[in-house]
């Protein structure tokens, strides 16, 4: 299934909603969209994975991504994580500065 | 003014010719290893006796290669091969190198095209990714390399620097430290497991973990079986390196997805969150690749003769006890040590590093020890490692014993083994060792004059050995569940069992046994040097006398947890003792005692004594020895310690010196039963009797001195 991120945004919070497989070949898309997200000035971003169907680790690396490139006191929510995705993302000590919620 | 982009195209990032269907150009040849560069990947690797090489390319986990691509000839470089490949896919690439070249072992070659070979610079290790897993010896290509992104947030952290002589180690094992089902960690046995459990080492007190080796090992190269049980035994230690840049991938909850790296950093940033600096134990003295009939993985098809040391006939030296030889002094093979350690701090952010079998680090490739070992002096004058504690197990299994003597350019530390022979031998009441307890007590002045007390790792027991309970429980070892008739692990422990030999329903036995791990805690945590505890000896762990555990992934090798509340007095006292060495900087001293007033507090700097104040008994028959220790606390005021080391096996009416115009109280005395074996530091009650306290059979008091 092909990757796509799609952003949108309203009332101080951009989300962006994935859908497919994020791995090393999409993250791309992913970090442009992280971009496009900054762009807009907006106070939390929302991280919706709840209709991803594969992560690698290309993809939890696009998450640091994430954190890395909002400003700190930009909030970021990482929604619809799937238990066993959410157990690396903690194990691997990716999790610092995320508010994380499964699915 | 500012750039938007800094990444403005390059002239190199673009291939220049195609091999089979991939795009490459000629690389660069430093540094070594896969290397992310724009658009690709730059495999840069040495070989001094191949006439050809060819990077073999993977799709993670097939038996067959996607891609063989052999490097022209202009992508050589002196003796490196090197090759930028275009367009792959960095998560699911698996490569390897077939190099070819004589075979000639007479002259020290051992080429074998039909290997595919581990890159020796590889950041990462596929093949052994979950641990215990019983690998498919019919594949080709066992341990394949990977490429890694690198890219991990630390945030500021940066390795600790805390002063040597304030350390207090921890000696564990990754996998053993949460294996066991009563750690209640979510992923037990792993990197995230050991990360769980920083609270518990945050109440001990320890301030250093020294973690067994976590370099890529295969858990499966053992083939014994216990022969009471059939069961399949495994290399558990892991001292049998086979990636010295990649970290263990079955010790990490994520290694099924390649995320050993990130997990590992995880581990390493929340230790020193915690105040805990991160020491590896790095086993650079032989490689995986044993003798002439063991496996070939890397350095021996690469290049066997620069890599290992050799006899004139081209076998191999055997100093390490394990077939082969790290011919470290090699200019090719120090800088590779070099490059590695360099690697372990700067990525991962490591503190320290104890070296497996030192003594082989400093002879040549002839064998025999050089007086001037450029590695030692290498990495002791390295602008990178420039603040990383080295530590020497300053003996090999080849005859070299280095202990007092390791060559050290004012850097390195060693494994005190004197420090252990001497108080073993003391608490179980062997005769004439006061004198030498004395100068171990004081930072063995007598083997790191001028080098300094940290120079000195004192220890009781360690990985190696028998653990401290153990060591009060038996009086042989018994390592028949090793498969090798009880022949394996060391004869000579000086461990006593107080009356039986293992386990015992005896109460006394058992007081008399839990008295002794203390007094060994506590004569090692007021000795000057560096402490350093085996991790589950602060609760009484057992092996079940078993003193060479390298094979045993099972509950004799793991930390019990079940035993923090069977042990708890153990636990307190061990606890207690801990924060006394942080509460008394006299202890922690970076200079050696002097015997003099050094700190203007009117008494001597230490001081020994005996049954009368003022008069050690330095007579062979002699079993008790006394020291003070005066000097200054962090806030300048004076501090002035007793300590009473009775192995005799009776009690002792011992006279004290004058407090100072103060009155001494009681932090410890292991002849009290709990809890008045030990106290809070800085809450002591005064002691019964003015001038005087009475030492128990076999027992330590601990005395601090207060103005009221």
């Amino acid at each position: 299934m092909a990757f796509i991120a799609t952003l949108s945004t309203g009332s101080g919070t951009a989300t962006i909603r994935l859908a497919g497989e994020l791995d090393a070949a999409t993250a791309p898309e992913f970090h442009d969209a992280i971009d496009d997200a900054v762009a807009t000035g907006a106070a939390r971003l929302v991280i919706d994975a709840s209709e991803l169907t594969y992560i690698a680790s290309a993809g939890l690396r696009a998450l640091v991504f994430a954190r890395q490139k909002v400003a700190e006191d930009v909030t970021i929510s990482l929604v619809g994580v799937t238990e066993p995705v959410l157990k690396v993302i903690k194990m691997a000590g990716l999790d610092h500065g995320f508010d994380i919620t499964g699915s | 003014m500012t750039a938007e982009r800094i990444d403005l195209p390059r002239i190199d990032d673009f291939p220049t010719r195609r091999i089979g269907a991939y795009r490459v150009r000629q690389g660069r040849p430093f540094p070594h290893g896969a290397t992310l560069v724009p658009g690709g990947v730059n495999f840069s690797v040495f070989s001094d006796g191949a006439t050809a090489m060819t990077l073999v390319l993977y799709r993670r986990g097939d038996a067959e290669p996607l891609e063989e691509l052999p490097f022209p000839p202009e992508y050589r470089i002196g003796s490196v091969f090197t090759m930028t490949v275009f367009g792959l896919d960095l998560e699911s690439l698996e490569y390897g190198y077939r190099a070819e070249g004589p075979f000639d072992p007479a002259r020290g070659d051992r080429f074998d095209p039909g290997a595919i070979l581990a890159d020796p610079h590889a950041l990462l290790l596929s093949g052994r990714d979950v641990w215990g897993v019983p690998p498919d010896w019919s594949k080709p290509y066992q341990y394949r390399s990977m490429i890694a992104q690198e890219d991990f947030d630390w945030e500021d952290d940066v390795p600790l620097r805390t002063p040597s002589e304030d350390l207090v180690i921890y000696e564990t094992h990754v996998r053993g430290f949460t294996r066991h089902p009563s750690s209640g960690v979510a992923a037990p046995g792993t990197y995230a497991g050991l990360r769980e459990k920083i609270p518990y080492l945050r109440d001990l007190g320890v301030n250093c973990v020294e973690l067994m080796p976590i370099f890529e090992f295969d858990e499966f190269d053992n083939g014994r079986v216990n022969p009471a049980t059939g069961e399949r035994l495994h290399n558990y230690w892991g001292y049998n390196t086979i990636g010295f840049f990649a970290p263990k991938a079955g010790y990490a909850a994520t290694g099924a997805f390649g995320m050993q790296a990130d997990e590992f950093k995880a581990l390493v940033k929340d230790l020193h969150r915690a105040g805990i600096e991160v020491m590896l134990d790095v086993v650079f003295n032989h490689t995986a690749e044993g003798n002439e009939q063991g496996p070939t993985i890397s350095f021996k098809g690469l290049d066997n003769a620069t890599y290992y040391m050799l006899t004139p006939e081209g076998y191999y030296y055997n100093f390490s006890g394990t077939g082969n030889t790290v011919n470290c002094n090699h200019p090719v093979v120090r800088d590779f040590v070099l490059t590695c350690l360099r690697h372990w701090v700067s990525e991962y952010h490591v503190d320290g590093f104890r070296f497996d079998l030192a003594a082989i680090l400093d002879r040549g490739p002839d064998g025999a020890p050089l007086p001037n070992p450029p590695l030692l002096e290498q990495l002791a004058y390295d602008p990178i490692l420039r603040h990383t504690k080295l530590i020497a197990e300053a003996w090999d299994a080849g005859g070299l014993y280095q202990v007092g003597h390791f060559p050290n350019y004012g850097r390195w530390s060693e494994w005190n083994g004197k420090y252990r022979d001497v108080l073993r031998r003391f608490l179980k009441g062997d005769e004439g060792t006061t004198g030498e307890l004395a100068a171990r007590v004081a930072g063995s002045p007598d083997l790191y004059g001028g080098r300094g007390p940290a120079a000195s790792v004192n220890f009781v027991t360690a990985h190696d050995g028998f653990t401290l309970n153990d060591l009060v429980s038996y009086n042989d070892k018994h390592n028949e569940a090793n498969g090798e008739g009880n022949a394996d692990g060391a004869n000579d422990n000086n461990s006593w069992n107080h009356g039986a030999e293992g386990p015992t329903e005896d109460p006394e036995i058992n007081a008399l046994r839990t008295r002794q791990m203390k007094n060994a805690l506590a004569i090692l945590l007021v000795s000057q040097g560096i402490p350093m505890l085996l991790a589950g000896d602060e609760v009484g762990r057992t092996q079940l006398g078993n003193n060479n555990t390298y094979c045993q992934d099972n509950e004799l090798s793991w930390f019990d947890w079940t035993l923090t509340d069977a042990n708890a007095e153990l636990l307190r006292f061990a606890r207690r003792m801990i924060a006394f060495r942080h509460a008394h900087p006299v202890l922690r001293e970076g200079r050696h005692p002097l015997g003099v007033d050094t700190t203007g507090v009117g008494l001597p700097d230490v001081s020994w004594h005996g049954v009368d104040a003022w008069r050690p008994d330095w007579s062979p028959g002699s079993r008790l020895l006394a020291v003070m220790r005066a000097g200054r606390d962090a806030d300048g005021a004076m501090d002035q310690l007793y300590v009473v080391m009775n192995s005799h096996w009776e009690g002792h009416d011992v006279e004290l010196p004058d407090p100072a115009g103060g009155v001494w109280r009681l932090f410890a005395d292991t002849g009290a039963s709990a809890p008045h074996d030990v106290h809070d530091p800085g809450a002591e009650p005064a002691t019964a009797y003015p001038g005087r306290v009475y030492v128990a059979p076999r027992s330590v008091v601990i005395l601090t001195r207060s103005d009221d």
